[in-house]
């Protein structure tokens, strides 16, 4: 990230911070990121688990097993918006509970009794066994025990290696992609690959945005073969080595993936984002150049003018409201960063203050490109900095999640719901206006006239 | 009368949370307190997430951040950075620092590295409150108790006996604190409510905002506890070994009134009669009205009630209130369900519900599956507890009267009333107009039903 400056970061208490923060202007500094959060820092970043469990919860028809106490399954039930066309047991959260005693005599004979418990009410094809915190320091033998249940109930039984302590939220997405390239066969030998037939990874079908998506490729004349990983199942997945093409949205959480199935089934793979009008015209556009096929191209063209056309008339209204609004951005990763900024432009708002909990060098160069200078960039913030950062800078809302909405809101600042929780999609061109919507309703609240 | 089915492996839908959750509400009600998690990363923000979502407030929560190489050679230098960092941001009053499974598993003694750490930096004026919560070890309640014997432990001092009155409560909303402390104060009562989370978790909007919220229990307060006249702890279900009111009792000779939460009439009038004769003090009339306008509305709602088979889950403490008033109004609980293990709630159910009119399903160490097929099995027509329990109306219709915590897909859940006369009114309204909305939501087509399509064939089917 070149021509960036260090700001003057007084009022910083924790020094070893100061690396993860810049403001773009003119010298040179690489922002650090990847790194572990620093000890008391108030980190807002969740674990490996929570990485892992993010990207797989959304196989409908599986059992999620945590392997582990309590707690771990408790805080992760159903907190999610992913929709399914058919399975839902999913939605469910079983946990093996482990308690002291497991603790100390170790835990395996739990987990087999468990999924057998489990398997003969459910009757799944496919259990995902996920392993917390202390699964690994107890010892626990996660591979073999799911291997024998495997062997006996003749269904797949897939570990996750998400530990919480061997790394960040990055690293549980890694486990979650291990876990899928298990599931995944082999190609060529089974499945006609149609020409036409893609993968979507990257898109959790928050409040059905998979199924928008679906419908606007469906109108190009493309088929999706499966959804990596909303409303997915385990047939869907089985199948995934049977696609011509990869497109992946949360890169983040999926390139690994991606780069995998490049690697062993020989299927390219492209980015693509449809957030806001701009992005999802061009994601739209690139796919059918990657299919190099001009009435598929044609069609698109067709879609997006029409598409356009009935959104953009309630944008341009939005946009008349909110021109010169200033905007902080907190999300989880940097696809949702570099999105958000574009979406921002959209409909006049400059972004301020941006940052990630998870985001790669890659994605701090692209944000450091699409910023003004200026602009407050940090990695793994805590609430001190985006209380002072949002202050400083005059943001008027701030987007982030869970966590940071009560923040914003005590500072008096709107606030953009742009977690996994939220209840309304904001991708595509109906997400397009919802997104302008939703700014729209907490920026000019009458509400903020009273405080 | 204690039902569940025979022994499970796996936990369907979890119905309680892991000890250092309930950790960090009780150090929330303590002034300027700040805590920090022993363990990976992940328990603090999960933890933060699900009290942020229920509070609607900032709760910023510490973690020492344990990373592999600390998980294998200790975590001392993470919990000490992890100190230095939080006391730089906050600069708190208090600290507490609660373990997690991972900081169990591997042997973190936090006692020895916090008191190290005090010395070595010359903080030995800190207050620093270790507790072990580890989170296989109990429940979210146990935790919360637990940590709040812990906090009289370390702060406990030798001044001498004072003739306040110590009031310890559980996991109640913050309006329900404030209600207690209303009623405190019109009963002339000079307490020390323990904790008070009722500003932290709840506060007033106000410019400039503070990163430590006003409010919570004083430590000079705290320190006086041991020489107070009595304690009255609304913990009737805290299992001796945790029990704070039981500490006092037993360390200090602070006589203990072990009472349910004042809820219903019979609970608050207990509360009351208490603290009558433990001030002298007369019950102002102000009080009274609100006594005779909640016997108003238990006779005024008496028969919509009766028509109520109800659910009811949740901590213990609740739970026993919950039933308590539910009995009282001719509500028959037909599940009663809690997620730990809890022998004092046990019996004292077993004395309440022998008078039931049917079947009643106690479970405890349960899951919401189980908790869905007894509601379902017993015809359960209203449930009532925290907002995990949705999957009763989702999935059986059973509509939910939300109390308790955590509630996340409702709001308010903060200021919600329930205590006192006066709340116990709110919340049977509540109750009653939820029975009565899924009443008069189905009469019409129900009664079409029964007596024109005529599938109503024995009318004696609904008598009970
Ligand atoms: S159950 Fe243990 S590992 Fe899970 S969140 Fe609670 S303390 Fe952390």
């Amino acid at each position: 990230m070149e021509e960036m400056e260090v700001v003057l970061l007084t009022g910083l208490p924790i020094e070893e911070r100061r690396d993860f923060i810049l403001t773009k202007g003119k010298q040179k500094r690489q922002l650090k990121c990847d790194a572990d959060s620093v000890a008391g820092s108030v980190s807002q970043r969740a674990c490996v688990y929570c990485g892992a469990r993010v990207v797989l919860n959304p196989v409908t028809d599986a059992v999620h097993l945590v392997h582990g106490p309590i707690g771990c399954a408790s805080y992760t039930w159903d907190i999610r918006g992913s929709l399914s066309s058919g399975a839902d047991l999913y939605r469910n959260s079983f946990s093996t509970d482990l308690k002291e005693h497991d603790i100390i005599f170790g835990g395996e004979k739990k987990l087999a009794r468990a999924i057998d418990e489990l398997v003969r009410k459910y009757r799944p094809k496919l259990v995902f066994v996920y392993s917390t915190c202390i699964v690994g320091v107890i010892g626990d033998d996660l591979e073999a025990v799911c291997k024998a249940a495997s062997g006996k109930h003749g269904i797949e039984v897939i570990p996750v290696q998400s530990s919480g302590f061997i790394g960040n939220k990055s690293a549980g997405y890694r486990a979650a992609c291990d876990a899928l390239m298990r599931l995944i066969e082999p190609g060529e030998k089974k499945y006609v690959i149609k020409s036409k037939n893609i993968n979507y990874l990257g898109d959790f079908n928050l409040a059905g945005e998979a199924w928008i998506i679906k419908r606007y490729l469906s109108r190009m004349g493309v088929d999706i073969n499966v959804v990596f990983t909303g409303d997915s199942s385990y047939a869907a997945l089985k199948k995934a080595a049977g696609a011509s093409l990869n497109i992946i949205q949360c890169a983040g959480s999926m390139i690994y993936l991606a780069s995998r199935m490049e690697e062993n089934y020989g299927i390219p793979y492209m980015n693509v984002s449809f957030v806001g009008i701009e992005d999802t015209s061009n994601s739209l556009r690139n796919i059918a150049k990657a299919f190099n096929d001009p009435e598929m191209a044609y069609k698109a063209e067709q879609l997006i003018e029409h598409e356009t056309a009935l959104v953009k008339p309630a944008i341009q209204r939005y946009r008349e409201k909110l021109e010169g609004k200033k905007a902080a951005v907190y999300v989880g990763g940097g696809f949702k960063a570099v999105s958000l900024i574009k979406q921002f432009k959209e409909i006049g708002i400059d972004v301020v203050m941006i940052g990630t909990q998870t985001g790669r060098p890659e994605d701090y160069r692209r944000i450091g490109d699409l910023v003004d200078d200026g602009t407050v960039i940090l990695d793994d913030a805590n609430p001190a900095e985006l209380e002072k950062f949002m202050l400083e800078k005059g943001a008027d809302l701030l987007v982030g999640g869970v966590k940071e909405r009560p923040l914003a809101y005590k500072l008096g600042i709107a606030f953009i719901d742009h977690n996994h929780n939220r209840k309304h999609p904001l991708s595509g061109f109906i997400g397009a206006v919802n997104f302008a919507e939703e700014v729209y309703a907490t920026v000019c609240s009458p509400v903020w006239n009273y405080i | 009368m204690k039902d569940n089915t025979s022994y499970r492996y796996a936990n369907e839908n979890p119905c309680n949370m892991c000890m250092p959750m309930g950790g960090i509400i009780s150090f929330k009600g303590v002034e300027k307190s700040m805590v920090i998690i022993h363990g990976s990363q992940g328990c603090s923000t999960y933890m933060r997430r699900h009290i942020a979502e229920h509070f609607n407030e900032p709760v910023d929560v510490a973690s020492s951040s344990l990373n592999e190489k600390g998980t294998i050679y200790g975590g001392e230098n993470n919990l000490r950075k992890g100190l230095d960092n939080l006391i730089k941001l906050y600069n708190p009053g208090l600290i507490g620092v609660l373990t997690t499974c991972l900081a169990e598993t591997i042997g973190e003694d936090i006692e020895r590295i916090t008191s190290d750490y005090l010395k070595d930096r010359g903080l030995t004026d800190l207050p620093v409150v270790a507790v072990s919560t580890p989170g296989y070890g109990g429940t979210h309640t146990e935790g919360y108790f637990l940590a709040l014997k812990k906090i009289i432990y370390r702060l406990a001092g030798k001044a001498g006996k004072n003739s306040r009155i110590n009031i310890i409560v559980p996991s109640l909303s913050p309006a329900d604190i404030r209600e207690i402390k209303r009623i405190l104060h019109v009963m002339d009562v000079d307490c020390i409510l323990f904790p008070d989370y009722s500003d932290t978790l709840d506060r007033p909007f106000e410019r400039p905002y503070k990163k430590v919220p006003d409010g919570g229990t004083r430590l000079a307060d705290i320190a006086m506890m041991p020489g107070a006249a009595a304690t009255i702890q609304m913990g009737v279900t805290a299992g001796d070994n945790i029990s704070p009111g039981g500490y006092l009792e037993s360390h200090f000779g602070v006589p203990l009134y072990n009472l349910p939460i004042p809820m219903g009439i019979e609970n608050t009038d207990l509360f009351v009669e208490t603290l009558k004769n433990l001030t002298g003090n007369d019950v102002p009339e102000n009080l009274r009205q609100e006594r005779g306008r909640l016997l108003d509305c238990m006779v005024d709602s008496h028969k919509y009630n009766f028509e109520g088979r109800s659910v009811v889950f949740g901590e213990p403490e609740n739970v026993y209130a919950i039933v308590k008033t539910c009995l009282e109004n001719g509500i028959e609980p037909v599940v009663v369900a809690t997620g730990g293990k809890s022998n004092k709630l046990t019996e004292l159910l077993k004395s309440c519900l022998n008078g039931c009119r049917g079947n009643v399903h106690f479970l405890d160490e349960t899951d919401f599956s189980e908790i869905r097929e007894k509601s379902k099995e017993s015809a359960a027509n209203i449930a009532i507890g925290h907002s995990d329990g949705r999957y009763l109306t989702e999935r059986e219709g059973i509509p939910l009267v939300r109390h308790g915590f955590p509630i996340h897909d409702r709001v308010g859940g903060q200021r919600l009333l329930s205590v006192g006369y006066l709340g116990t009114t709110m919340f049977l309204d509540r109750i009653t107009n939820t029975l009565l909305e899924n009443k008069y939501g189905s009469y019409r087509s129900n009664m079409y039903q029964k007596f024109y399509q005529n599938t109503g064939d024995n009318p004696l089917q609904t008598m009970r």
